[in-house]
C-alpha cells in the first residue's frame, strides 16, 4: 500500500481536491488503492463527468418525437428519420491534442467520433469538422492549419467516411488554442441500434481492437486544464491507426448483426476505465476485469498504467455467453484483437484485478452518476459593457463599397475553402449529392429511402464574446437556416460547447448564458439537442478563447406532401424535390431577399476586417420571425419555385449576393441589384429599428449581419407567388432585381466585374495559407 | 456478366463498386475476399480503391502479396478482364501486371475533385463505348497519383496509354494535370488490352444525381467487350 503522501500527490496531479479526495475515501470506506486515485482522477475530470456543466446541460430541451434515444443515455443521440431507419450523430472536440500536435490530435478527434457512431450499430456515412484559428499571418496559426487539415485528411480518407462539411474561421482568440470540433453521422436501421450497456450476470467481456500502450496516458485529465507552454503534455496525445479503425468499423458492424453482442463501447478518454464503468452502471451490473489479460504494446505496464491509457482504436465489448468464441472469429478474420478479460457480475463493483491480485474495487455508479457536481461562481465579465459600445457616428464610411466587398470574400474566415476541402475525400460511398462549397450545408442521399440528409456545423465566438445568450441563439438559427437553404427540414441538434476555465467566473456566466441562448433557440425550432461534449480549459497564456458553442444540425429533405384535394386525385405523385443550391441559375431570374435588415454592424466580419474591431452588440435573433422564415423556405421548396437559396452571414448581403453570382466555378453569373427602398414595391427591407422606417447606414445595409436573411432566386413567372407565400407566412420579402450579366451592380455602390469577385474570393485562402495553386 | 470485387482491408471503395454494378449497370457483382484464392467465376475483376493494409510501407506493395492477388493475376495472364482503380491501379503496378510506378502528388498534398480526361483509346474493352478523342469528367481521390516511368518503358507505354488529364477544350497542358503524372497520364492498359488501372473513380460518376455519369461507361463497354467476346 502506497504511503498517504504519494496518493495525495498523484490525486493532485489528476485535479483531485482535498474535498473530492475525502469524498473518495467516505465512498470506499477506506484509503484508495494508487490506481483508484488514478481512476477517480480520470473519471472525475471535467472532460469525463462534466461536473461544472452538468447543472446547465440538464436545461436544454432533449425530447421530441423523433428522438429515439435520450441524450446521454447512449455515446450518440438517434434519430427516427421514417421508414425504419434512423440517424446516429455526435460532435466532439479534440481541441488540445491538437494544439500540441495538430496532426495526431486531429487525426484521433476523426477517429473517436466515429467510434461513438459505429459502436452503436451505424454505418459512418459522414464528417463534418468546425475548425477556429488564429490570424493565418502568424506561422503557428498556418502550422496548426496545415496539421489538422493533414490529421484529418489522413485519417477520414484512409477509413473511408466522406468529409462532406463544416465551417473555418479565423480570429486572435484562438492564436493559442485552435479548435477541433469533429461531427459524425450515421446511419442504423432503427431496430438494429446497439447500446453501450453490460448486462447478463457471467457474460464475457471483451477487450476488441488495437493493444494497449502509454500513449495518451490520462488524456482527459490533460483536456481539463489550461495548456501549458512548450512540448510537456506532448506524450498526453494519442496516435491514431485509421487502417484499424477501417477494419474495426467492417468487424464491429457484422459482430452487431449477429446478435452475439450485448453491448459494447469505446475505449476514448479515460479509455478502459471508462468504458468499464460506464457500461457497467448502465447496465446496473458489475465488471470484473483482469488486466494482465490486456494485450500490450509496451512493457512492464502497471494496472495503473493499463487502466489510464488512452491507446486508439480500441472497444469493450460484452458478447452472449457460449457466443464468445463466434465473435472472436469474426474479429480474427478482420486482423484484430478480440480477447476475454473478464466477466458481468451481479455486485455493481468495478473490480480491476491484476492476475490474482485486487488493484482497484470501486462501486462503478460512484464513477459515472455519483460524480461531484461543482457549482461553480457565475460574474458578469468586467469588460463586456466596453466592447459593447458602438458608436456608429465615429465609424467612417468607407469610401470604395466594391474595395471593401473584394476584401472581406478574400478574407479567409470568408473566401473559398476549397484549398481545405480538397484535401478531404468527400465522395467515397457515394451519396454526396452537392459537393462542399455549393450550398449551405452538406447534403447526402439515401438510397434506402430516396430522400437527402442535410447536415451542417455553425458558431460564431465573436457574437457570443460579445453577448453569449444572442450568439447561442445565433449559431442554432444559423444552423437552422442552412438546412432550410437546402430545402431541408431541421431535426435535431449535437453540439460542442468550447469555452475557457470554469473555474473563471466571467467564463461560467458566458457558459450559462450561451446554454440559455442554445435552449431558447432549440426549443423555438423544435429541435432538440440529443448530446454532443463540453470543453472547457480552452486557454492560453494570452487568455481563455471567445466563447464558442458550435452547433451541429440534421435535416431532411422529404418528399412533398400531397394535397388531399380530389380534383388532383389523377396526377402521379411528383417526384421529392432535389436539394437547392447556392449559386444563380440563369439569366434574367428574380434575385429576392428574405427576412429584414437592420442597422446591426457589431461583431460583424466588416467591422473586425475593415475597422479592426470586435465590439458593438451582435445582430439581435428574433426566434418567432426565423421560424416563418425556416417555414416559408420549407414551403416554397417542396414547391419547387426557389432555383437558389443562400444566407446571409459573414459579410452581410453583399457578401452574400458575391457568393451567389460565383460559388459554381463552370458557371461565374452576375446580377443587378437595388437595396434602395424606392426601388421596388412592397414592404422596405431596411429599418433602423422597430417601427422606424429612418434609412440605415449603407455600410450597415451591405454588410451588416442581421440575422434570419435569405438571398434567392426564381423564375421571374414564380415572383408573384412566392411574394404571396411569403405574405402568407409573415416573412418581409423584396425583390431586388435579376440575375444576368457579367458583373455584380449594387446601385450607385458596387460594380465589380464577377470575375474579379470569383478571383478575391477564390485566392484568399490559399494566399494567406501561403499554398501553391 | 459476373464481375468480382476484391476486398482487402483496408479498401474503401468496394461496396461503392458492388453498389454500381449490381444497382446502376445492373449486373452481378460479388467481394472476393484478399485471403480467399477463388474467382467464384467472375467474368471480371474490379480492384476497387481504398488502403489497402492501411498502404503502409508503399501503396499496394502490402497487397500484391495477397492470395487472391495470384489468382488475379493468373486470371489476367488468361486474358481476362483486370479493372484497377486508384488503389487498385497502385496495387496492378506493384504486381507487374502494369508497367511503371506511382508516386506522390507534386503537390505533396491529398486531392479530391472532378477532372477532365481525355480517352486516348476507343479500342479497349473498358472503353469501346467512347468516341475517340472525347473528354469525359471524373473525380480523382488520391494522394499518391503520379504516375512515373523511365524514359524507355515510357516510351513503350505511348501505345498503352487510355486516359490523360486534359483541359475542357481536351489539350494537356501542366495545369490540367493534378497530380504531376509524367505524360498527363492517368489510365494505363496493359499490351494485350484486358487489364486497365486508372487513378480517377468511375463508380463515382455513374450517376447524374452524383454530378456525372461518364464513369458508367467504362463499365458498360466491359459488358460489351464480354457479349462479343
Amino acid at each position: 500500500m502506497p504511503d498517504a503522501q504519494l496518493l495525495k500527490r498523484v490525486a493532485k496531479s489528476h485535479n483531485l481536491t482535498d474535498e473530492t479526495y475525502r469524498h473518495i475515501v467516505k465512498t470506499l470506506g477506506r484509503q484508495p488503492t494508487l490506481t483508484e486515485v488514478g481512476i477517480f482522477g480520470v473519471m472525475y475530470s471535467e472532460h469525463c463527468s462534466y461536473g461544472s456543466s452538468r447543472p446547465y446541460l440538464k436545461t436544454f430541451p432533449t425530447k421530441g418525437p423523433r428522438i429515439l434515444v435520450p441524450a446521454g443515455k447512449e455515446n450518440a443521440g438517434v434519430v427516427d428519420i421514417g421508414g425504419g431507419w434512423a440517424v446516429v450523430f455526435k460532435c466532439e472536440s479534440h481541441n488540445h491534442p491538437s494544439a500540441v500536435e495538430p496532426v495526431q490530435g486531429a487525426a484521433t478527434g476523426v477517429g473517436g467520433i466515429i467510434r461513438d457512431i459505429f459502436t452503436m450499430g451505424a454505418r459512418p456515412i459522414a464528417l463534418l469538422d468546425s475548425l477556429r484559428f488564429g490570424p493565418l499571418e502568424e506561422p503557428r496559426s498556418r502550422f496548426l492549419l496545415e496539421g489538422v487539415v493533414k490529421g484529418i485528411s489522413d485519417y477520414g480518407n484512409a477509413v473511408g467516411v466522406p468529409t462532406v462539411g463544416g465551417e473555418i474561421a479565423f480570429d486572435p482568440a484562438y492564436r493559442d488554442n485552435p479548435l477541433v470540433n469533429v461531427m459524425c453521422i450515421g446511419l442504423v436501421p432503427a431496430r438494429r441500434i446497439a447500446r453501450a450497456a453490460a448486462g447478463g450476470v457471467g457474460n464475457p467481456v471483451l477487450y476488441v481492437g488495437s493493444s494497449t500502450g502509454r500513449d495518451g496516458l490520462g488524456g482527459a485529465s490533460f483536456a481539463s486544464r489550461e495548456l501549458a507552454d512548450g512540448d510537456a503534455d506532448r506524450p498526453a496525445v494519442q496516435i491514431g491507426d485509421p487502417f484499424t479503425e477501417k477494419c474495426l468499423i467492417e468487424a464491429t458492424l457484422e459482430a452487431l448483426a449477429t446478435g452475439d453482442v450485448v453491448g459494447i463501447q469505446d475505449m476514448g478518454a479515460a479509455g478502459l476505465t471508462c468504458s468499464t464503468s460506464e457500461t457497467a452502471a448502465r447496465g446496473g451490473v458489475g465488471i470484473e476485469i483482469d488486466v494482465a489479460r490486456v494485450p500490450r504494446r509496451a512493457e512492464g505496464m502497471t494496472p495503473y498504467e493499463v487502466m489510464l491509457s488512452e491507446s486508439q482504436e480500441r472497444m469493450l465489448l460484452i458478447a452472449k455467453r457460449g457466443r464468445e468464441e463466434r465473435v472472436k472469429r469474426l474479429f480474427a478474420k478482420w486482423g484484430l484483437n478480440a480477447v476475454e478479460i473478464g466477466r458481468v457480475t451481479r455486485d455493481g463493483l468495478m473490480r480491476v484485478r491484476d492476475g490474482s491480485a485486487v488493484a482497484a474495487e470501486i462501486p462503478a455508479s460512484a464513477l459515472t452518476d455519483e460524480a461531484p457536481v461543482y457549482r461553480r461562481p457565475v460574474r458578469r465579465p468586467a469588460g463586456l459593457a466596453r466592447a459593447q459600445r458602438l458608436l456608429l457616428a465615429r465609424l467612417p464610411l468607407p469610401k470604395d463599397y466594391g474595395a471593401v466587398l473584394l476584401t472581406l470574400l478574400g478574407s479567409p474566415t470568408i473566401a473559398d475553402k476549397s484549398a481545405v476541402f480538397e484535401q478531404y475525400d468527400h465522395m467515397v460511398q457515394t451519396n454526396t449529392a452537392v459537393l462542399p462549397g455549393r450550398a449551405d450545408a452538406a447534403v447526402l442521399r439515401l438510397r434506402a429511402l430516396g430522400t437527402w440528409l442535410a447536415a451542417t456545423t455553425d458558431g460564431n465566438g465573436r457574437f457570443c464574446f460579445l453577448d453569449p445568450y444572442e450568439g447561442g441563439k445565433a449559431a442554432v438559427a444559423e444552423a437552422a437556416r442552412n438546412l432550410v437553404c437546402v430545402g431541408a427540414r431541421p431535426l435535431a441538434v449535437t453540439d460542442c460547447l468550447n469555452f475557457g476555465s470554469p473555474q473563471d467566473p466571467a467564463v461560467m456566466w458566458q457558459f450559462k448564458a450561451c446554454v440559455r441562448g442554445i435552449s431558447d433557440a432549440c426549443r423555438a425550432f423544435k429541435t432538440p439537442v440529443t448530446g454532443g461534449n463540453v470543453s472547457f480549459y480552452n486557454e492560453g497564456p494570452r487568455g481563455a478563447i471567445d466563447p464558442t458553442p458550435v452547433i451541429g444540425m440534421i435535416g431532411l429533405i422529404e418528399p412533398r406532401q400531397e394535397t388531399r384535394d380530389r380534383r388532383h386525385v389523377s396526377r402521379p405523385p411528383s417526384p421529392v424535390p432535389g436539394p437547392i443550391t447556392a449559386n444563380f441559375k440563369d439569366e434574367g431570374d428574380a434575385v429576392i431577399l428574405l427576412g429584414e435588415t437592420r442597422e446591426e454592424l457589431g461583431g460583424s466580419e466588416y467591422l473586425a476586417m475593415i475597422h479592426k474591431r470586435k465590439a458593438g452588440k451582435p445582430p439581435r435573433v428574433d426566434l418567432a420571425g426565423e421560424s416563418a422564415l425556416q417555414q416559408l423556405m420549407l414551403a416554397l421548396a417542396s414547391q419547387g419555385w426557389l432555383k437558389s437559396a443562400h444566407d446571409c452571414s459573414e459579410g452581410g448581403l453583399a457578401v452574400a449576393l458575391a457568393e451567389c453570382c460565383i460559388m459554381e466555378p463552370a458557371r461565374l453569373l452576375g446580377a443587378v441589384v437595388s437595396l434602395q427602398p424606392s426601388a421596388f414595391p412592397g414592404p422596405p427591407i431596411t429599418r433602423a429599428g422597430a417601427g422606424s422606417r429612418q434609412r440605415i447606414r449603407t455600410d450597415a445595409l451591405l454588410f451588416g449581419e442581421s440575422a434570419g436573411r435569405i438571398v434567392a432566386s426564381c423564375a421571374r413567372y414564380h415572383v408573384e407567388r412566392v411574394e404571396h407565400l411569403a405574405a402568407r407566412h409573415n416573412v418581409p420579402m423584396a425583390v431586388l432585381g435579376r440575375v444576368g450579366g457579367a458583373h455584380l451592380r449594387l446601385d450607385s455602390w458596387i460594380d465589380v466585374p464577377v470575375d474579379e469577385l470569383s478571383e478575391a474570393w477564390r485566392t484568399g485562402l490559399p494566399r494567406a495559407w501561403g499554398l501553391r495553386r | 456478366m459476373k464481375f468480382g470485387v476484391v476486398v482487402f482491408p483496408g479498401s474503401n471503395c468496394d461496396q461503392d463498386c458492388l453498389d454500381v454494378l449490381n444497382d446502376v449497370i445492373g449486373q452481378r457483382a460479388v467481394p472476393l475476399w484478399h485471403q480467399e484464392t477463388s474467382l467464384k467465376g467472375a467474368d471480371a475483376v474490379v480492384l476497387p480503391g481504398g488502403f489497402s493494409y492501411g498502404d503502409y510501407l508503399r501503396t499496394g506493395a502490402i497487397a500484391r502479396f495477397s492470395p487472391i492477388m495470384r489468382s488475379v493475376a493468373r486470371f489476367a495472364r488468361e486474358g481476362g478482364l483486370v479493372l484497377g482503380i486508384c488503389n487498385g491501379f497502385q496495387i496492378l503496378l506493384e504486381a507487374g501486371l502494369l508497367p511503371g510506378a506511382m508516386l506522390r502528388n507534386t503537390g505533396l498534398r491529398f486531392i479530391c475533385r472532378f477532372v477532365t480526361l481525355r480517352v486516348e483509346r476507343t479500342d479497349t474493352p473498358f472503353t469501346n463505348r467512347f468516341e475517340a478523342g472525347q473528354t469525359i469528367r471524373l473525380p480523382i481521390a488520391h494522394n499518391e497519383g503520379r504516375y512515373a516511368a523511365d524514359t524507355k518503358t515510357l516510351k513503350a507505354v505511348q501505345g498503352q496509354v487510355v486516359f490523360r488529364y486534359c483541359k475542357e477544350d481536351g489539350r494537356v497542358a501542366d495545369a490540367a494535370n493534378p497530380n504531376g503524372s509524367v505524360d498527363a497520364i492517368a489510365g494505363l492498359a496493359n499490351e494485350r488490352g484486358n487489364v486497365l488501372g486508372m487513378m480517377p473513380h468511375p463508380e463515382r460518376a455513374a450517376e447524374a444525381a452524383l454530378g456525372s455519369s461518364d464513369g458508367r461507361l467504362i463499365f458498360e463497354s466491359m459488358l460489351e467487350a464480354y457479349a462479343h467476346a
